[in-house]
């Protein structure tokens, strides 16, 4: 057995005093859903940026497949087939749905130092681009801009957008973010679909989605991974259920 | 549809208007408008190339009249050392407008925003000062070209007409790249780091690498308009390079629409117009140009196109 797909090892993280994470390491089988769960100020955001390239860790490694990809840059990781969606939805606002697709499709398909023909006339672009956005059911809305759609649906275009690019591993950082309860549902709906295909790691906050989902949960107090194992044995856990305790929101509002 | 159709009329107002000029002068016996136009058509075509890194790419430069400058002292030294051929001068005056470009974008685009506002700026203002301490190329003085650029016999650059028409050829020519070029792969690519850089690296594009091309390009056909000030002045000074000068360029592409295909133009006809105009009026032009580009570029967002897009709508 090779190793898994993602292998996080001690991984250190420090902003002046505060270590935002700490030792972390953990492992994301192929074809596994693993969900990073914890309160606020865990340092979720920290070591999702860590894994996509956006900051550098002080010690400890990142390997996708085998290679070691701590500190490449973020576009290189994409290219080794690691995509990610933002916690704050982060689009081209003053392009169509179908064009932040199809660049997305772009950065996988050759060069794109070519400077005469219409980019937007590339029917493997524009398939490939049709293909993700109806994967997430927005097919009708790939020729509106993306600033004219609402926050639910900028959510699915993120989704489309690391689609196009056939990942391997999927990095999702709260996709249910800011969602209406029936946009929550149909995005769980979503994610039941897209892991049969891809790998994802999902950080959520949304519990009852994380229980329904995942394969495997790690949670994460103050930059320690403090429990990691299937969603029953994260329910039974002591150390878990004493860290959400003063949270009351997470386990009491979705409990 | 109709908003499209008042700002492409205006465009294709102006477009024929700039192709029958030579006819009007003619028939006028008005040289001075001609010799006019043809410096408003070089320096659109400069506001052209701008507007590709400004417009397209949210690259502000604000050096880029130092492109004018390596253009124009590329044609003004051959021409001084005895190269008069334009088949020589010109590709001269493009390559070691690349070249710059090349350098001074590698180091300017490790920077961003005010920074590199800045940086481009101070990169231009030492150029300036380089070719004013060219002593053997006329220094501050600048340098007289005695001879327009020779293109054996198939353009004659010192016939007004001919000449006019060769800048309006390599205007529209640079505006048809252009358009390709926004269109293209690349072009979306730049466009999409103007518009959202972190997500264009998450989807897997080298930020840099695209921005420092699309710069090359923009100075390169600057550089073209360089070469063709020189042959239109038959002189070039160390003072086309003055960051004023870039000035004027930048304000010609807001003034005319930024992002817009055929905004710098409009820019540069409506600005030098009122220069030439509001100067002959009064010695203090400068107190009534100013406040006038203050309101367009405050209450018409878009520019010159923006509006016209407006009137159409409205």
């Amino acid at each position: 057995m090779a190793e898994p797909l993602l292998r996080v090892e001690k991984l250190v993280r420090r902003f002046g005093g505060i270590i935002a994470t700490d030792n972390v390491s953990l492992d994301v089988a192929s074809g596994e859903l693993h969900a990073i769960i914890g309160p606020n100020g865990a340092g979720k955001t920290t070591l999702i940026s860590q894994l996509t390239g956006h900051l550098a860790p002080h010690s400890g490694s990142v390997r996708l497949a085998g290679r070691d990809i701590t500190y490449l840059p973020a576009y290189r990781r994409c290219a080794l087939g690691l995509a990610r969606s933002f916690q704050i939805t982060s689009l081209l606002l003053d392009f169509t749905a179908a064009d932040n697709v199809a660049l997305a499709a772009q950065a996988h398909a050759g060069t794109s130092f070519r400077f005469f023909a219409d980019a937007r006339k590339e029917k493997s672009l524009r398939d490939a681009a049709h293909a993700a956005l109806d994967r997430v059911g927005l097919a009708h809305r790939a020729d509106v801009l993306v600033s004219k759609l609402s926050h639910g649906e900028r959510r699915q275009i993120e989704l489309a957008v690391a689609l196009a690019s056939k990942p391997k591993l999927l990095l999702l950082d709260e996709p249910m973010a800011g969602l209406g309860v029936t946009e929550s549902q149909s995005m769980v709906k979503l994610l039941q679909e897209l892991r049969k295909e891809v790998s994802i790691v999902l950080v959520e906050h949304d519990m009852p989605a994380v229980f329904a989902l995942a394969d495997r949960i790690s949670v994460l107090v103050y930059g320690r991974v403090i429990a990691s194992g299937d969603p029953a044995a994260i329910r039974a856990n002591e150390d878990v259920k004493r860290a959400y305790l003063g949270d009351q929101h997470v386990v009491t509002h979705h409990g | 549809m109709k908003n499209v159709t008042v700002s492409k009329a205006v465009t294709a107002l102006m477009l024929a208007g700039l192709v029958l000029l030579p006819l009007y002068s003619q028939a006028s016996g008005n040289v001075f408008i001609l010799t006019l136009f043809t410096r408003i058509v070089i320096l659109a075509l400069a506001a052209a190339s701008l507007n590709l890194i400004m417009g397209f790419g949210g690259m502000m430069s604000f050096g880029h009249a130092a492109y004018l400058g390596i253009g124009g002292y590329a044609v003004g030294m051959l021409a001084q050392e005895g190269v008069g051929s334009g088949w020589v001068q010109f590709p001269v005056a493009l390559a070691a407008s690349a070249i710059y470009a090349l350098v001074i974008g590698a180091l300017s685009l490790r920077t961003r925003g005010v920074y590199f506002i800045m940086i481009t700026l101070a990169f231009a203002q030492m150029a300036y000062y380089v070719a004013s301490g060219l002593a053997r190329y006329g220094g501050d003085d600048g340098l007289t070209v005695y001879k327009r650029s020779d293109f054996s016999g198939l353009i004659n650059l010192g016939n007004r007409t001919q000449f006019y028409y060769l800048c309006l050829a390599c205007l529209l020519g640079v505006i048809f790249l252009i358009w390709r070029i926004v269109n293209s792969r690349f072009g979306l690519v730049v466009q999409g780091l103007r518009s959202n850089e972190q997500r264009m690296q998450a989807i897997g594009f080298p930020a840099k690498r695209y921005q420092l091309v699309c710069f090359v390009i923009s100075g390169t056909m600057c550089g073209l308009a360089g070469a063709l000030l020189a042959n239109n002045t038959d002189f070039v000074s160390p003072a086309v390079m003055y960051w004023t000068r870039s000035g004027d360029l930048m304000v010609m592409v807001i003034l005319g629409g930024m992002g817009t295909l055929f905004g710098p133009v409009m820019g540069a006809v409506v600005f030098l117009l009122l220069e030439e105009f509001l100067s002959q009026i009064t010695e203090y032009w400068a107190l009534i140009m100013g406040p006038l580009l203050l309101l367009i570029v405050l209450f018409g967002r878009g520019g010159i196109m923006g509006m016209l897009g407006r009137a159409g709508r409205g």
